[in-house]
């Protein structure tokens, strides 16, 4: 009778591992993804100079903020913070979209949490980005 | 007894069920964000955008 018990938890096991392997890519696929990704590419145009210059950086949950006003021109600060503003609506609505297209909204932080960290990981050299320690440039 | 003993299996086995399918697939996501950051920042083939300081890292040149 153990044998039997022992052998339905084996089972369970296994046929969890493959629920595992079977869910190993995310959906990033669907036309809202990809709307707010080609917004995004086109904003970062506009926004590399910003990086390159201080003026703005990449904070540790995922969005941009504005780190030195100073380094942009005051005719062009009214910009930056629009651009600021609009990159963080779409960045917020990006990690919701991809938690809905998968199927767990609930998953949201968790993958603005993963953003975060990419984000940083692939800053270019010269941006700044936030640490736990405050703004480092990598 | 024996229909008693798979009742006791069962209950364990479906919510393990469960448990699997909302666990958050870290790695599945680091590498959706990958992909999306290297769209979004052109990172990865053909970049037009003018990079201050490319970091070409030969990982990853699926798609």
């Amino acid at each position: 009778m153990k044998k039997i018990l022992l052998g339905l938890m084996l089972l369970a096991t296994l046929i969890g591992s493959q629920f595992v392997a079977a869910a190993a890519d995310l959906e990033v696929n669907t036309p809202a993804i990809s709307a707010i990704k080609n917004s995004m590419q086109s904003r970062h145009g506009q926004l590399g100079a910003f990086y390159a210059s201080g003026a703005i950086g990449l904070t540790k949950d995922g969005l941009i903020a504005v780190k030195d006003a100073n380094a942009v021109p005051l005719a062009q600060r009214g910009a930056l913070t629009g651009l600021v503003k609009d990159e963080n609506a779409d960045r917020s609505k990006l990690y919701k979209e991809i938690a809905v297209a998968n199927g767990h909204p609930e998953w949201q932080a968790e993958i603005q949490s993963t953003f975060a960290g990419r984000w940083i990981d692939k800053a270019q050299s010269g941006w700044w980005v936030q640490g736990a320690g405050g703004w480092t440039q990598k | 007894m024996k229909n008693w003993m798979l009742g006791l299996a069962l209950v364990c086995v479906i919510p393990a069920c469960v448990t699997i399918n909302i666990y958050f697939p870290a790695a599945a996501a680091e590498k959706a964000a990958d992909k999306i950051i290297d769209d979004v920042w052109q990172l990865k083939n053909g970049a037009d955008n003018p990079a201050v300081n490319k970091e070409a890292s030969p990982a990853s040149a699926a798609e």
